[in-house]
This record gives C-alpha cells, structure tokens and sequence, in this order.
C-alpha cells in the first residue's frame, strides 16, 4: 500500500526487548502494511585497506530488524520498528534512536533480565520511554513487583498488555504518546 | 600466500554501490521520505531505477531497502547518487526542538488523533 503522496514527514517509535517477547507481534497488531524486515550493517572499527593486499579487510555486523507503519494523517507516518535489546545490537541503536519520538520497552516477567539494559541505555540517551509487560497466560506478577523488579523511577508510565491484540498495542502507543506530550508540554513551560 | 583479488568473488553490494562505502550516513534518516523527479532512463543502474519506480509515491528509507532486499547502509549510497543528479527529492524527518529535545506538543497531539483514530 502507497503512502499519500501529502506524506511529509516520518516519525519514528522504537519497541525495544529480549527475544521472543512479543515485539514483531506488537508492530504487526497495529501496523497498516505486513511488517517488513530489513538489515542494518555496520563495519567494525579499525579497519583499514591492507596495503599490502589492497583489499579491504571485511568485518562487518549485520542485524535485522523489522517495522510496520501508521498513516496518522495527511502529512503525518509513524514507523514502528522491532528492535533486539541486547547489548550487542548496540549499534543498530544509535541509528534506530536518533530522531525518535520515544520508545516502548516490552517485557516479559519470565526474562526481566533482558530488558536491563534496554532500560539503562534509554536514561542514558534521555530517550523517554514506556515499559509494557506483555502477558503470556496468567499474570504471575503485580505492576508493582514489576516496577520494583526492573528498579524503574515512579514517572516512568508501566502498563500490562498482549501484543496480539490491536486495541491493548494501541493503548501502549497511546500511553507513549501520552507521556510524551506531558514532558514536553512541561518543558515548554519551564524552558 | 596471500589471496590475489581477482580471485575474490565481488559480492552484490561492492558491485551495487561500485565499492564505496558510506561516507554520508547523516544524509538520510530511516524515515526519510523519497520521492521519485521522473522516470528511470535507458541505461541505468538496475537499482537506481528500481528506485525511482519504488518513490513514485513517497516511500520511506527503510521501506525502500526492504524492498529492495538491501542494508540500509548501502542503499543511503544509492539514494545519495540520485539525489545529486536531481532525480529524486528527500523529505526529511523535522529535528525536535534543541531547548526541548522533545518534539513540540501541537505535534504529538495529532499523533494522539491519529493512534485513536486508528
Ligand atoms: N500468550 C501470548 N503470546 C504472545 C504475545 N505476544 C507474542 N506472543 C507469541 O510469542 C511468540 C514470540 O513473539 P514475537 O513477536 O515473534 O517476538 P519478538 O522476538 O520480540 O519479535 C510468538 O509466537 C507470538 O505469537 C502475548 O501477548 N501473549
Ligand atoms: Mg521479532
């Protein structure tokens, strides 16, 4: 399906967690397209050309990652992309990051441990994010024990969800958004 | 002993981006839309005019190298050849505000619209 062509300007959400957590599922809940997949490379650093060879020695990293999208309006599309939270895929990060409105962290209470870094590395950057527990079965957890678990700041919004479902993705985007408006209406304020 | 370079089989994305490397990775963003001045031309790199079939419609960055089954990297190279000859044009994401860092509220209450709508 092509985009309007009053499309003007690309805004970007990041859902970011550990494996199998639920993030392809969340993008293709709400997307408008069937998620695509595609690859982010990146060259390690230090190489140079082999003088000796003239042949540029190859190291290169690839990650997939995949996305759906919203057209919101007329001018306005939001692209959703599934990132692997790893510490590893640090990389695909910086780039994914870059420009982003904001980012939702899915968990899963079985693997918390994942997401650890996830969360780190987004208060690190001041990028503002949500963190949506998506329930497999029966919650074994309160949102609390959660909010104690993960050690996660009381401003930071926490929301249970099931990816498979539109409306609960769609609230968790909601919920982004929200918290996005209120700092940044708070900013305007203060700034 | 060392591999002589004839010996190497060049892979699909040296002979695509012809070797270079990506030198100008700010020129695009993932969500960059592209759009398409014209129609390809006989004689053209496959790619570039796949390319501009791809944006005769605003098409996005990332969607254009899934696509086209390429990294993102390679096709920003791509992408930066076109856009130097005029034949295609780039509408590029609006920075957020730099006192802020936040996109401005008017902005995210029409994604708010938007997601409810949805
Ligand atoms: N019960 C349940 N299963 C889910 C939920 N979300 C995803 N799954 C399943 O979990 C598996 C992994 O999900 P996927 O979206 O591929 O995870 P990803 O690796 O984070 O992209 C799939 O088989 C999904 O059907 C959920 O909310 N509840
Ligand atoms: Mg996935």
């Amino acid at each position: 399906m092509p985009l309007r062509s009053s499309a003007t300007t690309g805004l970007k959400i990041v859902i970011v967690g550990g494996f199998g957590v639920g993030k392809t599922t969340m993008v293709k809940s709400v997307s408008e397209i069937r998620p695509l997949s595609t690859e982010e490379t990146m060259t390690r650093a230090g190489i140079g050309v082999d003088d000796a060879q003239g042949v540029e020695a190859k190291s290169t990293t690839t990650v997939a990652f995949d996305f759906g999208r919203i057209s919101l309006n007329d001018e306005l599309v939001l692209y959703l992309f599934g990132a692997p939270g790893q510490e590893r895929f640090w990389f695909l990060w910086d780039r994914l990051f870059s420009g982003t409105l904001g980012a939702v962290v899915l968990v899963d209470t079985r693997r918390l441990a994942d997401s650890w870094y996830a969360i780190d590395r987004l208060e690190h950057h001041g990028t503002p994010f949500v963190v949506a527990h998506n329930q497999f079965g029966e919650p074994t957890h309160t949102l609390d024990q959660i909010r104690d678990a993960l050690d996660l700041s009381g401003d930071v919004p926490l929301v249970a969800c099931d990816a498979r479902r539109r409306e609960s993705s769609k609230a968790v985007l909601i919920t982004l958004v929200n918290h996005l408006h209120a700092l940044s209406s708070a900013r305007q304020v203060t700034s | 002993m060392s591999p002589r370079l004839e010996d190497e089989v060049p892979d699909r994305l040296y002979m695509v981006t012809g070797g270079r490397s990506s030198v100008t990775d700010d020129a695009f963003d993932l969500v960059t839309l592209i759009v398409s001045e014209g129609d390809p031309t006989p004689g053209m790199q496959s790619e570039h005019a796949r390319i501009l079939r791809l944006c005769r419609s605003p098409m996005a960055v990332v969607e254009i190298a899934a696509e086209l089954r390429l990294p993102v990297s390679v096709v920003c190279i791509l992408l930066c050849d076109l856009l130097d000859t005029g034949r295609i044009t780039a509408r590029n994401p609006r920075p957020a505000p730099a006192e802020t860092r936040l996109p401005d509220p008017d902005m995210l209450k029409q994604v708010l619209v938007g997601l409810q709508n949805l």
